[in-house]
C-alpha cells in the first residue's frame, strides 16, 4: 500500500451547527490532521425538513462552524469536507449551505476550489427503477408506489464515499455534498489514500457523532480518528473527555437495529470480529471490522410528501374531576366534533396528547392511569388544508373548553391556555413516503461540478 | 429475589433505528452482570412485547452485544417518525418501561 503511516481526521461536531470549543478544535489542528469533516444531517428531525426544504440547523451557527473550518482547512491546504448539507441534503439544502460557505470565502478573502455535489434524485429515475424492479423497501415501510413517488416534493439518495472521492482527486479543497451516508464524507480521502474500507468507514461511522462516543459525551465537542493500515485510534480533543471501550462500543449500538451488521451504500461493516481496546490518554484502538460488499450496489432513498396541513393548541387542566375522566371526556368531545365536520362538510383528524397520562408514549405507555394533579393536552388538529385544520382545531378547543362532563363543579372554562392566541397554524404536514434501497451506479447519480472561489 | 433492570443496568436508552423502527439500548454495569443476565434468558420477545403492550409481531430483533456490554430490542414504531398522531419524533423517550423491569435472579 502506497498510504501514509497513519491518516488523521478531524471531526468537529456531532451536526454542523450544533457548535464546538474553539480550543479543541485548535488542538485538533495542532495534530496536523489530513481531513477536516462533519456531518451536517440526519432524518432525526423528522420529514418535515426533507419535504419543506428548510434546515433544522441554525444559519448563523451553521456559519460560525464552518468559518473556522474552511478558514483553517484552507490555510494549512488540508480538504473540508461536508456531508448531508443543510441537514436534509436535497437541493434547496445544499444551496443554503453553498450560500454560507460563498459568504465565508468573501468575508476571508479565502480562494479555492469548491466542490459541489448534489444528491437529489429525479422522479423519472425513481419511477424507472420501480418498474424496472431495482426498489425494495427497508423494513417495516411499505412496497413504494407511484402515487408516492409523484407527490414527494425532494428525493435524496445517501451517497457512498465514490463520489466524495472524485471531487477529492479533481482537487478540491472544500467538498459540500448533499444528502451522505454519514461515515462517507470521513471515509472518502482515506480510500483514495488506499487505507482498508471496513475500518475507514467504522470510523467515520463514529466520527460523524463527533464527541458523542466519548464520555462524557457531547454532541459539541470535536473528535479525532487516526487510521492505519490494521486499526484506527479515537480520541477526545477536549480535556475533560476520553474514549473508553464501553464509549465507542456502545456508539455502536447507536441508532443501529443490529450493531453486528451495519449496512451502507454498497456493502455492509461486519463487525462480528471486531476488537475495542483501550491505550493510555483516554484512546480506543479498534480492529478487525471487515466491509463487505453487497453484490449489486445498494443506495437508500429518502422522500417526503406533503400530506396535509397541522394546527396545534396547548392547553392544560388542573380540574381533579376532569383528570380522573379525561379519557371518556375526549371521546365524548371528539364524538360532537364529528358531528360538526360531517355536517359541515370539513375534513380532519384530531390526535389529543395528554401529556401527564401518556402524551410522550401513546400506545406504548403501559400505565394505564394517571396519578398527575394537572394534565397538559395538545390538540392535534390535521386537515388537507390550513384553513380546515384551523377550523377543526378550534372546534375541538371550543367544544373542550366549555363541555359539561359528569359531576362538573367549575363551570366556568376546562382549560388553561398559556398563549393568546391558543391556536397555532403548523402549515404543511410531511410525511416519510420513501425510504427505499435502489439498485444503482456509485457515482451516476451524483455529478460533481467544481467552482473556483476567491 | 427480584433484581430490577436499573440495578445492574448503567444506560437504558431508546431512539429511532430509521423513522419506522424505534430501538431500544440496555447497557450492563459489567460483564459480569451482562453475562449473569444473559444466561437468564428472561428478555424473550414475548416479555418485551407485554412491557409495551404490543403484538409480539413488533418485536424485531432482540441482540446481545458483547463489545458494549449490552443487549438492544428492535420495534416495529406504532407510527411512523412524524407522522400524524406521532409523539416522539426522535424515539428518545420509549425507554421507561424496562427502567420498571423486575425478574427473578
Amino acid at each position: 500500500m502506497s498510504a501514509k503511516k497513519e491518516f488523521r481526521i478531524l471531526s468537529t461536531t456531532a451536526i454542523l451547527g450544533y457548535g464546538y470549543p474553539l480550543e479543541s478544535f485548535e488542538r485538533g489542528m495542532a495534530r496536523k490532521p489530513h481531513l477536516i469533516a462533519v456531518d451536517a444531517g440526519s432524518t432525526d428531525p423528522g420529514p418535515y425538513y426533507l419535504g419543506s426544504g428548510k434546515s433544522f440547523t441554525d444559519r448563523s451557527c451553521v456559519k460560525r462552524d464552518l468559518r473556522y473550518m474552511i478558514r483553517a482547512g484552507v490555510q494549512s491546504n488540508i480538504p473540508v469536507v461536508v456531508g448531508s448539507a443543510g441537514g436534509a441534503g436535497a437541493r434547496p439544502h445544499l444551496d443554503w449551505c453553498l450560500e454560507i460557505v460563498r459568504e465565508i470565502a468573501r468575508e476571508e478573502k479565502l480562494s479555492f476550489k469548491l466542490g459541489v455535489i448534489p444528491a437529489d434524485v429525479s422522479k423519472e429515475t425513481v419511477l424507472a427503477a420501480l418498474r424496472g424492479g431495482k426498489i425494495k423497501p427497508m423494513d417495516q415501510v411499505p412496497p413504494l408506489t407511484e402515487a408516492v413517488v409523484a407527490d414527494c416534493t425532494h428525493i435524496v439518495a445517501q451517497m457512498g464515499p465514490e463520489p466524495l472521492m472524485e471531487a477529492l482527486k479533481l482537487g478540491c479543497q472544500v467538498v459540500v455534498a448533499g444528502r451522505c451516508y454519514d461515515p462517507a464524507v470521513f471515509a472518502a480521502l482515506a480510500l483514495i489514500e488506499g487505507y482498508p474500507e471496513g475500518l475507514a468507514v467504522h470510523l467515520g461511522k463514529i466520527l460523524e457523532c463527533a464527541a458523542i462516543a466519548a464520555t462524557p459525551g457531547s454532541g459539541a465537542d470535536c473528535a479525532m480518528g487516526t487510521l492505519t493500515e490494521d486499526s484506527f485510534i479515537l480520541e477526545a480533543l477536549n480535556p475533560v473527555r476520553k474514549f473508553t471501550v464501553e464509549s465507542a462500543a456502545a456508539h455502536t449500538l447507536y441508532e443501529k437495529s443490529d450493531p453486528w451488521h451495519l449496512p451502507g451504500p454498497g456493502g455492509e461493516l461486519n463487525l462480528e470480529q471486531c476488537s475495542f481496546t483501550e491505550l493510555p490518554g483516554g484512546r480506543v484502538e479498534v480492529k478487525g471490522t471487515r466491509f463487505v460488499p453487497t453484490p449489486s450496489y445498494m443506495l437508500k432513498l429518502e422522500g417526503a410528501r406533503c400530506t396535509g396541513y397541522r394546527t396545534a393548541c396547548i392547553a392544560g387542566t388542573r380540574d381533579p374531576v376532569m383528570i380522573g375522566q379525561i379519557g371518556p371526556i375526549l371521546e365524548t368531545v371528539q364524538g360532537q366534533v364529528d358531528r360538526i365536520l360531517k355536517d359541515e362538510k370539513v375534513g380532519g383528524k384530531i390526535f389529543a396528547h395528554v401529556y401527564g397520562k401518556n402524551g410522550v408514549m401513546g400506545a406504548l405507555e403501559p400505565l394505564k392511569t394517571t396519578a398527575a394533579h394537572e394534565l397538559c393536552i395538545v390538540i392535534e388538529a390535521v386537515a388537507p388544508t390550513q384553513a380546515e385544520a384551523d377550523s377543526l382545531c378550534g372546534i375541538f378547543r371550543s367544544t373542550l373548553l366549555h363541555y359539561g362532563y359528569p359531576g362538573r363543579i367549575s363551570t366556568a372554562g376546562n382549560l388553561a391556555f398559556p398563549f393568546s392566541p391558543s391556536d397555532m397554524p403548523l402549515g404543511k404536514l410531511f410525511e416519510f413516503g420513501i425510504y427505499h434501497l435502489m439498485e444503482a451506479s456509485p457515482t451516476a447519480l451524483f455529478p460533481v461540478t467544481v467552482e473556483e472561489l476567491g | 429475589m427480584k433484581t430490577k433492570l436499573t440495578d445492574i443496568a448503567r444506560v437504558i436508552r431508546s431512539k429511532n433505528s430509521g423513522p419506522f423502527e424505534l430501538t431500544l439500548d440496555v447497557m450492563f454495569k459489567s460483564r459480569a452482570e451482562f453475562d449473569a443476565f444473559r444466561a437468564l434468558g428472561v428478555l424473550t420477545p414475548k416479555l418485551v412485547a407485554g412491557l409495551y403492550g404490543v403484538p409480539e409481531s413488533y418485536i424485531l430483533k432482540i441482540l446481545y452485544f458483547e463489545p458494549a456490554n449490552a443487549v438492544k430490542m428492535t420495534l416495529r414504531r406504532p407510527l411512523p417518525s412524524g407522522a400524524p398522531g406521532d409523539s416522539d419524533i426522535y424515539g428518545a423517550q420509549q425507554h421507561a418501561p424496562l427502567m420498571a423491569f423486575e425478574f427473578e435472579a
